[in-house]
């Protein structure tokens, strides 16, 4: 006789497959294999359209990952879907164009010292206005968690969540009033001149007024800015939470409060600083997006937060490589269902890989299964 | 029993009340003025409403209309079908108005004239230039419902005439295709651009809620077309042109009144060309005494006289056709001034208009350009 010890392990093939998750996998290989036909084909029709199409979703894609880590990182330590991030993303937009319309903030260098190369001063401009977005938007995350989150903490986090989506209206509807920031379009200074090179046996610059050969590839400043930013903040971000004091208090906070706090960690202040970082980096992400899509409103916050929040649960909420990657994978959805299917539909098929994913992994890409605990 | 003597006494009594007060009130003709003053295009809905208040204070000044002082009633129908709806019940149902100037957008004016229709009440919308606000699904014309300004398909095909007089052989569309405005203007485009012997080397859609455009603008890039046609609102010609420049496109951008806005980014959308109603560079003194007239009437911020545009121009055309209309009818009736509407000629600021028979107005088009500082009257296109 056989004894079981144990869980049964599955004996058959069919037992295998209905254990295995097999439609999610199923359909998910079937989609890719669609997508790799469908676009390969084009592409080796058109390859530097194709590059460029990816260039494109790559642009969006970093502007996800700034969003999208600040969703995961107040996730992963108070287990909070923070929908008032994406606001928070819309301030930080218009904090710099108040800066740049209004005070002039990217001009201080060029009007200190007038000797210095345009370029370089514009550039220290651009960092100065991003630096000033991030900084305030922290201060306001900072204020939202004090004020509606951290008394909620013990209550249900039903409680938390409907706040937060509370709080989001708030932001949104306040910047609505005409003394705020006006409920109309407002077009967006950019706060430096666009310059575009093209990629055809070597880098051109692109003379305004004139085309690129065809077959070429372009890129502006406004690509590089937004790609070197974004990588370079997250690279920080991966410093900061794997390698100083501060981040090893994040991930014990993380991982179990009350132990935390036992151990001498100023829980609610760690607590604190992870929203700062977190709306620090949608701050930075507001205005590269204002920089990239120059037209601000008071909504616009909420469809690039909602992207980003997909891309966070897509990756794996809690991790910080997956919001990364969540974000890179959103962006080339979208970028690439929209120029080889249909941009009507690029949502659709954006939300339907994201649901596939979760059919195979319920975690998301890089995510853990949570831990219970307190 | 005696209660209910007493309920029925109150009862008549308030009738009686009800009626007086109605006859009080016979001096006044309420005219309502549905605009989008909030949403996705308030600037046009301030301009239409201001023109069409300016046109009821002249009236007014004059002796008003029949005898009767006209009382405007002005509700926030932001471009959009729920809020249009809940705007024209409140107006007809509360305030018992017998007209209705309004509303700018096709996608509001069209949920409107089923409730006119339906009621009754005169509507002339100013601005909606969509087919449908006129005419029901069947081909047969809205018996109560005007507009003051072309429709969808003479200002597609006044622009694809344009564009094969300025030279362009190939054009590619972009357009939302949510949005009915857009849609009617690029398949009137498509039509008679290929007609007229041209090609269409690409059409994509996108969608209302759009900031990046860069995929469609490599294809744009790609298909390398002599013009782009993009009949959209000022916001998204705002947002796409601004990225068009980095793709390194130097083909011109040509769209529809949609782009006529204070707010369009000039700088970006320089070379651009769109269709529109009227210019304030029109020396026709009908024109430079309503420039003059507006001016005088509102300011902006810094106390500068505010020009009228083309929102402006059609808001107080429309209320002075409505008005012209009443008028002729000689009564406050709105079968009478249907027939004296759709019998009208009247000299407007957008032009002599005339209605047709699908209540739609016959008068020219101009075609405007986009320069880095301003806008300048280029073409003038009669039907």
């Amino acid at each position: 006789m056989q004894t079981n010890l144990g869980r049964a392990q599955p004996r058959t093939f069919s037992e295998r497959m209905l254990r295995g998750r097999w439609i999610g996998k199923a359909l998910l290989v079937a989609l890719l294999a669609y997508a790799v036909w469908a676009i390969g084909r084009q592409a080796v029709q058109a390859p530097a359209l194709f590059v460029e199409q990816v260039k494109n979703g790559l642009q969006l894609g970093f502007v996800y990952a700034m969003i999208a880590l600040g969703y995961t990182m107040v996730y992963g330590i108070v287990r909070l879907i923070n929908f008032a991030h994406g606001d928070v993303f819309m301030v930080g937009a218009f904090v710099s164009y108040f800066a740049i319309s209004r005070v002039k903030l990217h001009m201080w260098l060029a009007s200190l010292a007038p000797g210095l190369p345009e370029g370089l001063s514009l550039l220290v401009g651009t960092l100065t206005v991003i630096v000033l977005a991030m900084v305030t938007c922290a201060f306001l995350a900072v204020v939202i968690e004090r004020v509606a989150y951290k008394p909620l903490r013990t209550a249900p986090r039903i409680s938390a969540l409907i706040t937060a989506i509370g709080v989001s209206f708030f932001l949104e509807y306040f910047g609505a009033l005409d003394f705020v920031f006006s409920p109309d379009f407002i077009t967006y200074q950019r706060p430096f001149p666009v310059q575009v090179w093209y990629i055809k046996g070597g880098i051109h610059p692109l003379v305004p007024g004139t085309q690129a050969p065809a077959g070429s590839v372009l890129f502006s400043n406004i690509f590089i800015i937004i790609a070197l930013s974004s990588i370079f903040l997250v690279i920080l971000l991966n410093f900061i939470v794997r390698r100083t004091k501060v981040g090893r208090a994040m991930r014990a906070v993380a991982y179990d409060k009350p132990t935390a706090r036992l151990m001498g960690i100023n829980v609610d202040g760690i607590i604190s600083i992870t929203f700062a970082i977190g709306a620090a980096l949608a701050g930075a992400g507001g205005v590269l997006y204002a920089i990239a899509f120059p037209s601000i409103v008071f909504w616009m916050g909420i469809i690039p937060g909602l992207k980003a929040f997909v891309a966070a649960v897509l990756g794996g909420i809690g991790s910080i490589p997956g919001a990364f990657l969540g974000a890179i994978i959103m962006g080339q959805a979208e970028a690439l269902s929209s120029a080889y299917i249909s941009t009507p539909m690029r949502d659709a098929i954006a939300f339907t890989i994201l649901i596939l994913v979760l059919l195979v992994r319920p975690t998301g890409i890089l995510g853990e299964i949570e831990r219970e605990k307190a | 029993m005696k209660t209910r003597h007493v309920v029925s006494i109150l009862f008549v009594l308030a009738l009686l009340l009800s009626a007086c007060g109605g006859a009080q009130q016979a001096k006044t003709l309420k005219v309502a003025i549905l605009a989008p003053l909030s949403g996705a295009v308030p600037t046009f809905g301030v301009s239409t409403r201001d023109g069409a208040l300016m046109a009821i204070d002249e009236w007014n000044a004059k002796g008003g209309v029949l005898g009767m002082t006209i009382e405007a009633i002005v509700e926030d129908s932001q471009c959009s079908p729920d809020p249009a709806i809940a705007a024209a019940n409140k107006v007809i149902d509360t305030d018992k108005v017998h007209y209705i100037v309004g509303e700018v957008c096709s996608s509001a004016s069209i949920p409107i004239s089923e409730i006119t229709e339906a009621k009754g009440v005169v509507q002339i919308s100013p601005t909606s230039t969509n087919a449908n606000v006129t005419i029901n699904a069947d081909g047969t014309t809205k018996k109560f419902v005007f507009r003051a300004c072309f429709i969808d398909p003479f200002q597609g095909a006044v622009g694809a005439a344009f564009a094969k007089k300025q030279g362009f052989a190939t054009a590619f569309i972009m357009y939302d295709q949510s949005n009915d405005y857009v849609r009617g203007l690029a398949e009137a485009f498509e039509g008679t651009f290929t007609g007229l012997g041209g090609s269409i080397v690409g059409k994509e859609a996108y969608l209302a809620a759009d900031t990046d455009f860069s995929t469609i603008l490599a294809k744009v890039a790609e298909a390398d077309p002599d013009v782009v046609y993009l009949p959209d609102y000022y916001n998204i010609v705002n947002l796409v042109t601004a990225q068009a420049k980095e793709k390194g496109i130097i083909a011109p951008f040509m769209g529809g009144d949609g782009w006529d806005s204070a707010d369009l980014n000039k700088a970006a959308a320089a070379g651009g060309f769109f269709t529109g109603h009227y210019t304030p560079d029109d020396a026709r003194p009908i024109v430079q005494a309503f420039v003059k007239a507006y001016g005088e009437k509102y300011k902006d911020d810094t106390g500068v006289a505010k020009v009228p545009d083309m929102l402006a121009a059609l808001g107080y055309d429309a209320t002075n056709l409505l008005l012209a209309a009443i008028e002729k009818a000689g009564a406050d009736d709105a079968t009478k001034v249907v027939a004296a509407m759709e019998a009208l000629s009247y000299d407007a600021v957008s032009g002599t208009i005339t209605f047709d028979a699908q209540h739609n107005p016959i008068k020219a088009a101009v075609v405007l350009q986009v320069q880095p500082d301003k806008i300048v009257w280029v073409d003038t296109v009669a039907p």
